[in-house]
């Protein structure tokens, strides 16, 4: 256990090297330069753009520019090159906001896929189950921004609600319901565009998963000695099933970072994905590389948490 | 006719095999028409391939049948199947069809014209970003499967690092340091050859043999490549690349192909680790069959069914992924249609002008999902532990 941690840090950490530098190399061998993002602008002379290389070391060979920007962001000092903030202070404000979408994406996700799931495994072939497919078909196949605007029409046209933005704007002096309720209508679209993606997905895994478990001899052994139908499917066939998704917790880690940038902007909300689609507009490399680096090590956490989890819960791989 | 055949053959030579009465390809059909869905999804899927092609040859050239640049102001925002105001236009201008079939844009312009002429771009980004990324799947995972245990000698190492950093070198404008790593480079190759040539020995010299230290095996090499690349969050990525990138359609496809390879490899290796112990290879390999032989007539054709499945699933992710590049504005720049970019522009007039948004919307639902389900289809006839339940 202990040598199979050890053995995994070092392997993630080597990853997580590999990855700094390929990220950089992309940002920084594509063509054109942050200090050419806005040629036209009178203000920019010829003098400024000169000394914002020199400012950002862009006068430097790449190598040493790489040295110097992981240097910033292990002691914490890159700053944006945009409005010369501190980049971590910007990261972590925007994932505050990010968070709530997150935390009810997340919940909305495992509630909804499990029942799901396992009702039309259960009831296989029969009417549930084929409209759960499809439909799951569907959310997958459906684009985001368009189911977006669907739900945005439908919610403002049938519910007199607002939702674009995190609250309603000038709302100061409502009672404290009427505000909850306002951000709770602002926070239920986008969490629930976010997850549904994930929501087909989980169900129709969860679906396999039980369909493998039923076919097992236990199971048909539990039937077989005439134990009622609910304690065949949920003790003895969905306590087997639930192995692999005991995993899964460490996997929904990277979407703490990710944010969705198309969902993000449909509904003007100010969290991650936003900040980085507009880093990526302002060529603003150090929010760039940053964010790019922050979801890399939530990956490999995240991985090796599921490795951990799995090492646990399975005492069949324990070496 | 047939059972009488059967008696008779039987009579005959009982022991003698007897081939399968279908062919592969029949079993797979009878399997396939079983799943409804699956046929659905397949016939749309010619559809719109058809749909494409027959766009792509009214909408293209300089004076094309349907013009879906054409714009007329005086006409802008009529809905489906409007009839056009002829006394207003020019002659020119009048609708080739005689009605608007999917209404008009902003600008006047046919939205049935544009959306003929985006079906193209769709079809495009799927297939070649899909291709590049089978490819570079095949290719790596084959290596990996096939020639993951040989390891890499450390020679190996430092000459492809010295060659690449002479590149970069060159590449970047240093080119001094650069030339010389690659002629040290060159020159440790081609002593390599003339002395495997002259003397037929491989081993070098004493002093050197700390060089041909076997590292990390092929395997490592390939699967910690696909770790990387999967550490990357792959949306943030091909937005960040085709931004900084000029605005084309053909790097929208290579960004995507470059960025969504890693399940096509783990596939193949997975599928190529299995077939190397079979029976059939080994055969081969005792036949003297050389390696590439080996890799593309023997092993290829069994293990390219997982690759198929995801390859199908694959083209309709990234039709969803151009489409929403599109949508947040980048990818083909302006006046050429596609169903992302009708879909963002068209949102503008959500409320005036609904079927600007839910034409291509829907369109891309449609096609998106009969790729899905025709892929799933496949995934189910294709895998034999589902065969049997059915």
């Amino acid at each position: 256990m202990l040598s199979f941690i050890g053995r995994s840090v070092v392997q993630k950490i080597v990853t997580l090297f590999f990855v700094s530098i390929i990220s950089f190399l992309i940002i920084h061998l594509a063509p054109g330069e942050p200090s050419q993002v806005d040629p036209l602008n009178p203000k920019f002379t010829p003098e400024m753009v000169e000394r914002f290389r020199q400012e950002f070391h862009l006068d430097k060979p790449l190598y040493v520019q790489y040295l110097y920007f992981y240097r910033d962001l292990f002691t914490g000092r890159t700053v944006s090159w945009k409005d010369n903030r501190s980049v971590m202070v910007k990261i972590w404000e925007r994932f505050l906001n990010s968070l709530p979408l997150f935390i009810v994406g997340t919940i909305l996700t495992w509630t909804l896929s499990f029942p799901i799931g396992i009702r039309s495994a259960i009831f296989r072939g029969r009417v549930f189950d084929r409209s759960a497919t499809f439909i799951s078909y569907l959310l997958i196949s459906i684009p985001g921004f368009f189911f977006a605007y669907v739900l945005i029409i439908l919610v403002v046209t049938y519910f007199h609600v607002p939702v674009i933005g995190m609250e309603t704007f000038g709302m100061g002096e409502a009672s404290w319901p009427s505000m909850a309720m306002d951000r709770v209508w602002h926070l239920l679209l986008p969490s629930l565009l976010g997850a549904t993606g994930g929501i087909a997905v989980l169900s129709r895994y969860v679906r396999s998963q039980m369909l493998e478990v039923e076919g097992q001899d236990f199971v048909r052994t539990a039937r077989a000695k005439g134990l009622p139908p609910d304690d065949v499917h949920y003790k003895h066939a969905l306590r087997n099933a639930l192995l692999p998704f005991v995993t899964m917790f460490g996997l929904i880690l990277p979407g703490l970072i990710g944010g969705s940038v198309i969902i993000e902007s449909i509904f003007s909300w100010p969290g991650m994905g936003r900040m980085a689609y507009e880093a990526i507009l302002a060529r603003d490399y150090p929010v760039i590389l940053t964010v790019n680096f922050v979801s890399a090590v939530l990956v490999l956490i995240g991985t090796f948490i599921s490795d951990v989890l799995y090492l646990m819960v399975d005492p069949r791989i324990r070496m | 006719m047939e059972t009488a055949d059967n008696i008779q053959l039987q009579g005959i030579q009982l022991e003698a095999p007897l081939a399968p009465r279908r062919t592969q390809w029949q079993a797979f059909w009878l399997l396939f028409k079983q799943n409804r869905m699956a046929i659905i999804g397949l016939i749309i899927f010619v559809l719109f391939f058809i749909t494409a092609f027959i766009g792509l040859l009214l909408t293209s050239g300089n004076d094309p049948v349907f013009n879906p640049a054409l714009v007329r102001l005086q006409e802008k925002l009529r809905p489906p199947l409007a009839k056009p105001h002829l006394d207003s236009l020019q002659p020119n201008e009048v609708p080739e069809l005689g009605i608007y079939l999917f209404g008009t844009d902003d600008l006047g312009r046919d939205v049935f014209f544009r959306m003929l002429q985006g079906a193209w771009v769709s079809l495009t980004v799927g297939f070649v970003a899909v291709g590049i990324s089978v490819i570079i799947g095949i290719f790596l995972g084959g290596i990996a499967g096939y020639f993951g245990q040989h390891r890499i000698r450390l020679d190996h190492i430092l000459l492809t690092a010295m060659m690449t950093t002479g590149a970069i070198l060159l590449g970047v404008g240093i080119s001094k340091p650069g030339a010389a790593l690659l002629i040290v480079g060159h020159a440790y190759i081609f002593f390599l050859i003339l002395r495997r040539l002259l003397t037929g020995k491989t081993m070098p010299f004493d002093g050197l043999r700390l060089l041909h230290i076997n590292t990390f095996s092929v395997d490592t090499l390939i699967m910690r490549l696909v770790d990387i690349m999967l550490c990357f969050p792959s949306f943030f990525l091909i937005l960040t690349v085709v931004a900084l990138l000029p605005a084309s359609i053909y790097n929208i496809m290579i960004v995507i192909g470059l960025t969504s390879w890693m399940g096509a490899t783990r596939f193949v290796r997975a599928e190529f680790l299995s077939l190397r112990e079979q029976d059939f290879v080994a055969a081969a390999r005792a036949l003297g069959v050389g390696n590439f032989r080996i890799i593309f007539r023997h092993m290829m054709p069994n293990a390219i069914a997982p690759v198929l499945v995801s390859a199908t699933i694959g083209i309709a992710t990234a039709m969803l992924t151009e489409a929403g590049l599109s949508f947040l504005g980048f990818g083909v720049p302006p006046p050429h249609a596609t169903w992302g970019n009708i879909l963002s522009s068209g949102k503008n007039f959500i409320f005036d002008a609904p079927w600007l948004t839910f034409i291509p919307g829907i369109a891309i639902l449609i096609v998106v999902l009969a790729f899905n389900l025709f892929g799933e289809g496949l995934r189910d006839v294709l895998n034999p532990k589902l065969r049997e339940r059915h």
